[in-house]
């Protein structure tokens, strides 16, 4: 093919739309949100993580989102393999099921899990809270919602990679005698190991950022259930300059913490073709 | 025997795959299960090795009843038609994949590895990834897997099926100078006339879930118990209500005992062979002859385009009597499309 003035010029012009978009979508508003989170010096950026209120949050909302990518990882392996290892019926409607925490808006997630597990109205949460479980307003309920809206980032990552790789091997090495908790451990695992890594990173970023399920299901009481960004919509509807500098300081923490794991990801993962 | 099948059956939904086979397989042999796709042959290997379960009948392996025992325990090497390469293992850790399982010390694990890669000349590739080798190198690195287990018997699923022409030749001479080596008892299955002629001790023809008939090769060649047996070992022609090959024909220009008034309506000359249709006088409306000579006998003859000629079966020939139920179309529905070997 020529190079010529014509093919040049439409390249650039594509290239600057894409940049274009991703600057004027992404880059610029998460760099102002860097901007101003520095606006006033380092000083005030460290006061604010030093505030209790601030290391609580983030320690909740780190726990709450470990536990749910610890779900997450155990069940969407469990529902993959049953997906597409397995026929039965009702496996459509299971395969559209699992989509449905990204179709539905996370405050109708929150809404739904008060009808069932709230103490004093939900179908379950009379009979758990009588039993000494807490759900609503309770970190079990803040881990069950961010679980519930990652669910679908390990499956989806997985899936196509098991129905890539076919049955065949973990056949081989059943014939060459490997019992199926070993055919799982040395053969199933090692081929899915990236999708599952990147599955997991995917969830983890998306289990941080949680908002507005997290936002029904806890009240959002600081200190006892308010995650980091339940933390970053309260101080920024408040007056101060304190209250916006912290509020930017934990938004800009939880979008770090968010693209370093994509970027760390993103590196370890070997370029397409070399390993599955 | 090594593998003892009785009255297995097996249905995958309405369609019947197998259907209620008896068959023994004599330890040390090289049997081919031969038939067309779908005929069943594939799904009784792995039954055989318990990647599938039967819906009835037993299987024996080496006088140890085998029904019920799942895949893991019977000691069964398996060799897979798209080499089922453990893709994230090097090949040594592909082939020492079964002793590592059994949690066989290492210094006898590495010790037996190196002796398998010698045997199927992977040496110097031990150190690779599957993907880095041709199709041809990751069968072989199939076939060392399979075989480091030690195993009763060795079960190969159209091993060359996914090669093409040229390694397939040459993996199959290779197994079968390997076979002459190693004496395990081994089944393959194939869908190729030729292949199966050319390597096993046995064949099995299969067809729509029944066994058609078992016997060495030249047995099955030259002594065809059936329509289908006859025609799917090798090319075949109709004379007087009978299947026979074309090259079992006797064709002369005069008239003899016992012989059929024809004329040649096509003369077709392919490489050393020659082929002809000839049209019987006294038949015009069933399909010419098929008859095929070398080159040299067809020019002695002077035989030609439009050249009146007189046929009969040679002596000995292998013939079938075409049964009136079932028309002769129906037999060339069933067969596999002759390859262009004949």
């Amino acid at each position: 093919m020529h190079d010529t003035a014509a093919h040049r010029l439409t390249r650039w012009a594509l290239r600057l739309i894409v940049v274009g978009y991703l600057f004027f979508l992404v880059i610029w508003p998460v760099a102002l949100v860097a901007a101003k989170t520095f606006s006033n010096g380092l000083a005030p950026v460290i006061n604010a993580l030093r505030q209790p209120e601030v290391i609580f949050a983030f320690e909740l909302t780190l726990s709450a989102a470990w536990w749910a990518v610890v779900i997450n990882t155990i069940f969407g392996v469990g529902i993959s393999l049953l997906l597409v290892r397995y026929t039965f019926p009702g496996r459509r409607a299971l395969n559209a099921m699992v989509d449905v925490p990204l179709s539905v808006s996370p405050i109708v997630v929150g809404l739904a899990l008060v009808l069932v597990y709230s103490g004093r109205t939900g179908w379950l949460g009379g009979g758990l809270e009588r039993a000494g479980l807490q759900v609503i307003y309770a970190p079990p309920g803040i881990i069950m919602a961010t679980a519930f809206v990652s669910m679908p980032l390990v499956i989806r990552e997985i899936v196509p990679v098991l129905q890539e790789i076919g049955t065949e091997q973990e056949q081989a090495a059943r014939s060459l005698g490997a019992p199926s908790l070993q055919t799982f451990g040395r053969i199933t695992l090692p081929a899915i190991r990236w999708a599952l890594l990147y599955g997991v990173v995917l969830s983890l970023a998306r289990s941080l950022g949680e908002f507005g399920a997290v936002k029904i299901v806890s009240g959002g009481v600081a200190m006892r259930t308010q995650t980091a960004t339940l933390l970053v919509e309260e101080r920024y509807q408040q007056f101060g300059v304190v209250n916006s500098i912290t509020a930017y300081t934990a938004a800009f923490i939880l979008a770090l913490i968010a693209v370093l794991a994509l970027i760390i990801i993103t590196s370890l993962r070997p370029s397409k073709g070399l390993t599955p | 025997m090594s593998i003892k099948i009785a009255g297995v059956g097996k249905r995958f939904g309405n369609f019947v795959a197998l259907d209620k086979i008896d068959l023994d397989i004599a330890t040390g042999e090289l049997t081919a299960l031969l038939g067309p796709s779908g005929g069943g042959k594939s799904t009784l290997l792995r039954i055989i090795a318990g990647l599938e379960v039967a819906d009835s009948g037993s299987v024996q392996i080496q006088g140890v009843d085998a029904t019920g025992l799942p895949a893991q325990k019977r000691n069964v090497g398996f060799v897979f038609q798209h080499y089922a390469a453990f893709r994230h293992l090097s090949v040594a850790n592909n082939v020492g994949f079964g002793l590592k399982v059994r949690k066989r010390p290492r210094k006898e694990i590495a010790a037996r590895v190196s002796e398998l890669l010698d045997l199927v000349h992977l040496s110097q590739f031990a150190d690779r990834l599957p993907a880095q080798l041709s199709g041809g190198q990751r069968q072989r690195m199939a076939l060392a897997r399979a075989l480091a287990i030690e195993p009763s018997v060795l079960l190969l699923d159209e091993p060359f099926g996914a090669l093409d022409a040229n390694v397939r030749k040459e993996l199959r001479a290779w197994l079968r100078r390997l076979h002459d080596e190693v004496h395990v008892t081994t089944v393959f299955v194939t869908h190729d006339q030729e292949e199966a002629l050319d390597v096993a001790d046995q064949i099995v023809v299969i067809n729509q879930g029944r066994i058609e008939q078992v016997g060495p090769p030249d047995e099955l060649y030259d002594h065809p118990t059936s329509e289908f047996v006859m025609s799917f070992l090798g090319p075949v022609t109709t004379l007087d209500g009978h299947l026979v090959r074309p090259h079992d024909l006797e064709i002369e220009t005069h008239p003899f005992d016992n012989a059929y008034p024809g004329r040649i309506e096509r003369f077709n000359r392919v490489g050393f062979e020659v082929r002809l249709d000839v049209r019987l006088a006294e038949d015009h409306e069933a399909p010419p002859v098929l008859v095929t000579l070398t080159r040299a006998e067809a020019t002695a003859k002077a035989l030609g385009l439009g050249v009146p000629v007189w046929l009969t079966p040679v002596t000995n020939a292998s013939k079938v009597r075409i049964s009136t139920a079932v028309p002769t179309s129906a037999i060339s529905d069933n067969a596999v499309p002759q390859p262009s070997f004949w």
